[in-house]
């Protein structure tokens, strides 16, 4: 990839994006700065989504007619280019309905390893193990690991956050320990942006023989991100926040883990022999997608991929860098406004979470919307991380690479305007 | 401007200076609701003799429109028979689902009707509703225990 430092021409990216131009709350021009929750899609995602459907649409991975094998041919390609744009090989992805499945399938595979042949044996997890994840974590990369721990008496362990809302790395070996199995931590945290020291964790586990789970769905979105120069086991992104559909959701795993991996949901398509007294089942990743799959949509990531690489990642960072450090420059200069977890833009991706004093995130967002600001308010799905930095809830901006400064101008604008309305200017 | 109809002077009176909060004794059932999108929460106890709610009290943590509702709650509930207190209950949530489809009546409802504005976003019903799903928890734990 060629790095050149030419900033983006956003003006020229958001004609690209038919919605970005529509309005709002009785003609408020519509500010969006919620793409952290999910993002726009450009119309090159959804002409290539049309295009499958009006001329090759048919189930895949079976029947012999000519759509079959053109959709079949669309649906594995898309994953060869999602491949490619995260640094995996093709058999390394799965297709899932959304990140949050994939995380599932991980922790229900490996609590079905107890009951797999031996070649499952590094998988299972039982008392006296332990389960490693961090307070940073959204429920989607929380919940699913608890839940392993109940469900097979291991022990929940989690990384604290400091007071700045960075991990607590301090003693990673008495949280990492040789009784470690899991390590699941996210890449970049979706409320405060912050960007962990992958390479540390994955040292950490690696000596201790842990698995490693990254949560990659604000990162490979926003960076450029290479699997396996990161060396994780597993990760999982979402469709929806880099330009692509809803519906469909990828799990990296590592190929020689993905081939002794238990299956999740079985079924159709996921088999090998099926006979009354028992199954075997298919390959990776045939194994883990289970029943048809979703089709338009793995078209439409393939396309997203495809977008995002012309523009270039490093140059989409670089912009929503820039648009972050004005954000935290003109909300900390406005009186009564505390930005939550770091109050700098090191090591961290576009997302600004903050709490005005004196006006509930809820109705701050309300005053925004009225003006056309779209952002998030409430826990965002991490409401462990918003306890460890002493807020109930927050509200969030976060950018993407059809963003502008006047964007941020307007946000910061917005905040006084709730202050004002709220009488606590 | 939208906004004014939504935050009614009456829903930000209610919220900067909210009626009888605080948790108090005696009571007979407490509820804990949460709403789980947004993290807001309230402990709301009742008392209630011979059929009659006698206190309302509650702690609580959330936004201008949650705030307000429990405040207002406890106005319209306060020293009615429980009968008449759950009919007040109904008519506020019928308001809150009407998406601004219905005209509210003043005498059932009093300061309630400003929240009629507050019904045509469909985000915000979830919290003028958390004080009342508490209340409606409360009488019926009391009722149980009874």
């Amino acid at each position: 990839m060629t790095t050149t430092a030419a900033p983006l021409d956003v003006a020229a990216l958001r004609a690209d994006f038919p919605i970005l131009s529509r309005t709002v709350r009785d003609g408020k021009r519509l500010v969006y700065l919620d793409s952290g929750a999910t993002s726009q899609r450009p119309t090159q995602v959804l002409d290539a989504e049309k295009a499958f459907l009006q001329e090759h649409n048919a189930a895949v991975h079976r029947g012999a007619h000519q759509l079959a094998e053109e959709a079949t041919d669309a649906y594995e390609g898309a994953r060869q280019r999602i491949a490619d744009f995260v640094g995996a090989d093709f058999g390394e992805l799965v297709f899932t309905k959304n990140a949050t499945e994939g995380f599932n399938l991980v922790a229900y595979a490996m609590g079905n390893a107890a009951t797999s042949g031996p070649e499952a044996a590094r998988f299972v997890v039982g008392p006296g193990d332990e389960i490693v994840v961090t307070e940073m974590e959204h429920h989607a990369n929380l919940v699913p690991w608890q839940q392993l721990a109940s469900r097979t008496g291991a022990t929940l362990k989690w990384f604290k956050l400091t007071a700045d809302g960075r991990l607590d790395l301090s003693d990673v070996d008495s949280v990492i320990t040789p009784r470690t199995k899991v390590v699941a931590f996210t890449h970049q945290s979706n409320v405060t942006g912050v960007i962990n020291p992958v390479s540390v964790l994955v040292a950490a586990a690696r000596k201790v023989g842990a698995l490693t789970v990254l949560d990659a769905c604000q990162s490979v979105p926003h960076s450029p991100v290479d699997f396996h120069e990161l060396g994780v086991d597993f990760a999982s992104f979402s469709g929806h926040k880099m330009l692509g559909p809803s519906g469909i959701g990828v799990l990296y795993g590592r190929r020689e883990l993905l081939e002794t991996l238990p299956p999740f949901i079985t079924g159709g398509s996921m088999i090998e022999l099926v006979k009354m007294e028992g199954s075997t089942f298919a390959p990776p990743p045939q194994r883990f997608e289970a029943g048809s799959p979703m089709t338009s949509q793995a078209v439409g990531l393939g396309a997203a991929v495809d977008y995002l690489s012309v523009v270039g990642m490093e140059r989409i960072n670089a912009h929503e860098h820039a648009l972050t450090v004005a954000a935290l420059e003109g909300l900390s200069g406005i009186k009564g406004v505390r930005l939550i977890g770091p109050q700098d833009a090191v090591d961290r991706g576009g997302a600004v979470p903050f709490e005005i004093e004196g006006v509930h995130p809820h109705d701050a967002g309300q005053v925004l919307d009225s003006l056309g600001i779209a952002v998030r308010v409430g826990h965002h799905c991490a409401w462990p991380l918003h306890r460890c930095l002493n807020a109930q809830s927050s509200v969030r901006a976060t950018f993407y690479l059809y963003n502008t400064l006047d964007e941020v101008d307007a946000l910061v604008d917005g905040v006084r305007e709730a202050q004002k309305f709220f009488g606590v200017a | 401007m939208q906004l004014q109809q939504m935050y009614q002077e009456i829903i930000l009176d209610h919220y900067k200076n909210p009626h009888g909060r605080g948790l108090r004794d005696p009571f007979d059932a407490e509820s804990f609701q949460v709403n789980p999108t947004c993290g807001d929460e309230v402990t709301l106890r009742v008392h209630v003799v011979d059929d009659v709610v006698k206190d309302v009290s509650y702690d609580s943590q959330g936004c201008s429109i949650s705030q307000a509702s429990t405040s207002v709650l406890t106005d319209l509930v306060v020293g009615k028979p429980v009968g008449e207190a759950f009919k007040k209950m109904d008519a506020f949530v019928e308001l809150m689902q009407s998406r601004g489809q219905i005209e509210p009546d003043e005498d059932v409802l009093e300061d309630g009707i400003a929240f009629a504005g507050v019904s045509k976003y469909p985000a915000r019903v979830k919290c003028a509703l958390l004080g009342w799903m508490a209340f409606k928890d409360a009488v019926a734990r009391s009722q149980g225990a009874a």
